[in-house]
């Protein structure tokens, strides 16, 4: 929402808000349409171009996928129960894992993972907004309407069903004749549009529109691992988009790029696929390292040890990422040279991986220990990642690999991984940061019982998994015989059954958050403005903050700017130096507000991005149904695009002045 | 594509869409993008050249490139392809210069020249079509098709962009820095004639 403010005297650390919006009517400007308006309602978050209202919105919906593919993964976990199980039929199984993996990575880490950027990388880096923020806008819309359209396939004809790496030929028209894998296929084109603009937006903001001193190695260490994640999305997502292009044209225009009939390579789609599959698990991961990294040092009450090491190695990681893709593919018959080559690479990664939990925990080594729930996400993550960490050295070590692909081992491992390690961290950003996004605290007892479960589940679930796996049960089978269950301490009837207990666990520890969420909205006690004695500039605001972020841009000198504000070294009368405590958050929240900027000019909402996006949607439904469809959406993007181009971002300055006075009013004014 | 413009007093109130003096780099924020947008299309380009080079060989029953292929014929198209760099280049000269007409001159004209160059294309695969090569008549023809095809979008695309950037100026409507916008699309035009270079080579005149 654009707004134009002139800061009150008093300060007002409940945000902003406070005083009733005086609308404006714009000027018909440049664009087609008059711009929206609307300062609150449903209006103002269909047509918001504001980073933070987008990051929420973010949030909610991967929250809801979140639970769309917990179901599904409920339902694996019960149809594998038991011996001969018929809860899910064959198809319905295929189609279950192949939705649950792809809706968990493109529908909920990643977006969640991008709310929190959205959210917190224009506050971390002091900007009062990001570079594009109706490409912001568009890359959310985008997210939404592709996940939705990849799951409404469940209801025309079935999903995908040809695991969530889509070989071929599984994903030929032959063995998938349904439409299930051209809704993944366009699905996954749209959500990639989406990482794609959102990559390039969150690299211009984090390197354009830093606060005067804040120089890259000033940077929190959130905002730094979120600028390694987006440029793996730039060049990742391009591979994936060829690969996408190539199996739908395969599919739909009768090519044969995969068919091995025809003289094709199926190896080229793996190829493909693991160029950007590999970037992709530190897509998923480094959001989550990045957000232990703000955590731990907070609550340690200890700057994070090593700070260089961790930028360069979660750098190192990024760019070792792009070596190891095969190790993906080393039983395909690749030969000994690459299988070596890509051995060797995948465990010199470990090395920078090895180097973040040496300095996460020599953060936490002699420091005064605050178990928050967050901290406990937190240090859940530097175990859990750890044990997964480990189990995927030891694939990386082809001979002991070939033995365990396509075992439950292999999904047992980066289980561990990505729930235990992503997932977890984001739990830590969702504790750590609630306070600021909505003013109120989540209950710390609700949170302990959400994480004990969440780490015992995750234990035990997936490490059942590695016990069934190392007894040889492959994954993606609908069944497992009773004549094969074998005997003794590891027989597959009992780990299974504990899997899936497990499994259930983890269902009931995320119950235990939506509960949290709940009772947090309902209750009237506000957050203190500083409730953690937090380092970093996102703190250096009102909670939630206020819709231009800071009422002036603050200028930086240190790393961990907030703490060194509040943190001064006195000497005391026996001659000692000590850290102490000079200033509170109130009191550097009122120094700032007392030299507010007079005049700040925010982007205008805008009806193209969502009109653009919601064009996307009928070109794919088009692709699978008649091509007429597709011209009308083509219709749709382009002439959106055309609005877009003739909109300017910012409305006319004249749009902006208050319907009275001048500078010395104290109104607000919304306009458009 | 303006974006955050901060104004620190009522009276600064001149429309600030470029910012380039404000940003952390000193690179503007619509330049930086277009070429982080460039650098992830290399990859894209990649992918596609990747699975041609693959695929080239694989002719299954149609006819091959040195069938097909009429050298000079895509020669001179690409001729007028890479003479579009050239008046791309005046017009973003004569638009640093605030000279309204020439650049719409100079734009009309690389659209025209990228005109003619898909015109060529449309013609090179008419012709492809007649000889026996279509699109799922081998893996070559799927690829080749494939690789082209995607590069002959980019061109019309850039085309489209051209021309309603003609439009627009003339009706005076450009939001933000008018020469910026039109170093922009220049950015895209040069980008995908350098691509053009690329195919060119590695699909035309290296023989498979």
């Amino acid at each position: 929402m654009a707004i134009i403010e002139r800061p009150s005297a008093v300060p007002t650390f409940a945000g902003a808000g406070a005083n009733a919006p005086a609308v404006v009517t714009p000027t018909q400007g440049l664009g087609v349409f008059k711009r929206p308006v609307a300062a609150s309602g449903w209006k103002s978050w269909v047509f918001t171009v504001d980073h933070k209202k987008l990051g929420i919105m973010y949030g909610v919906v991967s929250m809801f996928f979140f639970l769309v593919g917990g179901v599904e993964a409920l339902l694996i976990r019960l149809q594998l129960a038991a011996p001969d199980n018929t809860v899910l039929s064959a198809q319905v199984y295929n189609e279950m894992f192949t939705m649950h993996a792809t809706t968990m990575v493109f529908l909920f880490v990643m977006p969640m993972a991008a709310a929190f950027a959205n959210y917190f990388l224009p506050l971390q880096i002091g900007a009062r907004d990001v570079a594009f923020p109706r490409i912001n806008a568009l890359g959310f819309w985008l997210f939404l309407f592709g996940g939705i359209f990849i799951n409404t396939s469940w209801v025309l004809g079935g999903a995908a069903d040809g695991g969530w790496f889509m070989y071929s030929p599984n994903s030929s028209p032959l063995f998938s004749p349904g439409h299930g894998v051209d809704f993944w296929v366009l699905g996954l084109q749209i959500t990639g549009i989406a990482s794609l603009v959102g990559a390039i937006n969150l690299i211009v903001t984090v390197l354009n529109m830093r606060a005067p001193g804040m120089k890259l190695m000033h940077m929190p260490m959130f905002t730094w691992m979120v600028l390694v994640v987006q440029f793996l999305l730039a060049f990742a997502m391009p591979v994936i988009t060829v690969a996408l292009f190539l199996l739908g044209f395969e599919r739909n225009f009768g090519a044969t790029f995969f068919n091995v009939d025809a003289g094709a390579d199926p190896l080229l789609w793996q190829h493909l696929f693991w160029i950007f599959g590999h970037p992709e698990v530190y897509i998923i991961i480094l959001p989550s390292f990045g957000i232990i990294s703000e955590v731990l040092p907070v609550f340690a009450r200890k700057p994070l040890f090593g700070y260089k090491f961790v930028v360069f190695s979660g750098a190192g990681i990024g760019f070792l990422g792009w070596g190891v893709w095969a190790h993906h593919m080393f039983a395909s018959g690749l030969g000994p040279v690459s299988v070596a080559v890509f051995s060797v690479a995948t465990m010199l990664i470990a090395i920078p991986t090895g180097v973040k939990i040496v300095n996460w925990t020599l953060t936490l080594w002699g420091g005064k220990l605050w178990f928050t729930t967050a901290m406990k996400f937190a240090i859940g993550v530097i175990v859990l990642f750890t044990i997964g960490g480990v189990t995927g050295v030891t694939h990386a070590v082809a001979p002991s690999d070939t033995q365990q692909t396509d075992t439950y081992h292999i999904v047992g491992h980066f289980h561990f991984v990505i729930v235990g390690g992503a997932v977890m961290g984001l739990f830590a950003g969702l504790y750590y940061w609630w306070p600021k996004m909505f003013g109120k605290t989540l209950n710390e007892k609700l949170g302990g019982w959400n994480f004990w479960l969440m780490f015992w589940g995750i234990s035990i679930t997936f490490g059942a998994m590695h016990i069934v796996g190392m007894q040889g049960q492959p994954r993606r089978m609908v069944v497992w015989p009773e004549k094969l269950t074998g005997e003794g301490f590891f027989n597959l009837h009992f780990w299974n059954q504990v899997a899936t207990w497990g499994a259930f666990t983890i269902a009931v520890g995320v119950a235990f958050f939506i509960v949290n969420v709940v009772v947090t909205a309902r209750k009237k006690e506000r957050a203190p403005l500083d409730p953690w004695d937090a380092r970093t500039l996102e703190w250096i605001t009102a909670s939630p903050p206020k819709e231009h972020n800071f009422d002036v841009i603050p200028t930086v000198h240190a790393l961990d700017e907030f703490f060194h504000r509040k943190y001064e070294e006195v000497e005391h009368e026996d001659g000692h130096v000590k850290l102490m405590k000079v200033k509170t958050a109130e009191e550097i929240l009122a120094e700032e507000e007392a030299r507010a900027d007079a005049h700040i000019h925010l982007p205008s909402p805008s009806y193209w991005p969502i009109v653009l996006a919601f064009g996307l949607p009928i070109i794919a439904y088009g692709v699978i149904y008649n091509l007429i469809l597709s011209f009308v959406g083509a219709a749709i993007v382009l002439l959106a695009g055309f609005g877009w181009a003739l909109e300017p971002s910012v409305a006319e300055d004249s749009d902006y002045d208050p319907p009275a006075g001048g500078d010395s009013t104290k109104e607000l004014a919304t306009i458009g | 594509m303006a974006d955050i413009a901060v104004h620190e007093g009522a009276h600064a109130h001149e429309h600030d869409a470029h910012g380039a003096h404000a940003t952390s780099t000193g690179l503007s924020n619509n330049k930086l993008a277009m070429w982080l947008f460039l650098g992830t299309e290399c990859l894209l380009f990649g992918g596609l050249i990747s699975t041609y080079m693959l695929y080239r060989g694989r002719l299954g029953n149609g006819p091959g490139p040195g069938q097909v292929f009429d050298i000079p014929l895509t020669s001179i198209s690409s001729f007028i392809l890479l003479m579009s760099s050239l008046t791309m280049v005046l017009a973003v000269n004569a638009a640093k210069e605030g000279d309204d007409r020439n650049t719409r001159v100079w734009l009309s004209a690389t659209a025209l020249l990228g005109a003619l160059f898909v015109g060529g294309q449309v013609y090179e695969f008419t012709a492809f079509y007649q000889e026996g090569l279509g699109f799922t008549t081998s893996l070559f023809g799927s690829s080749f098709f494939t690789l082209t095809g995607f590069h002959g979008v980019h061109v019309s695309l850039g085309i489209i962009m051209l021309m309603a950037l003609v439009g627009i100026i003339t009706r005076s409507k450009v939001p933000g820095d008018k020469a910026e916008v039109v170093e922009l699309i220049g950015l895209y035009w040069h980008f995908v004639d350098v691509v053009w270079v690329v195919i060119f080579t590695l699909v035309y005149l290296i023989p498979a």
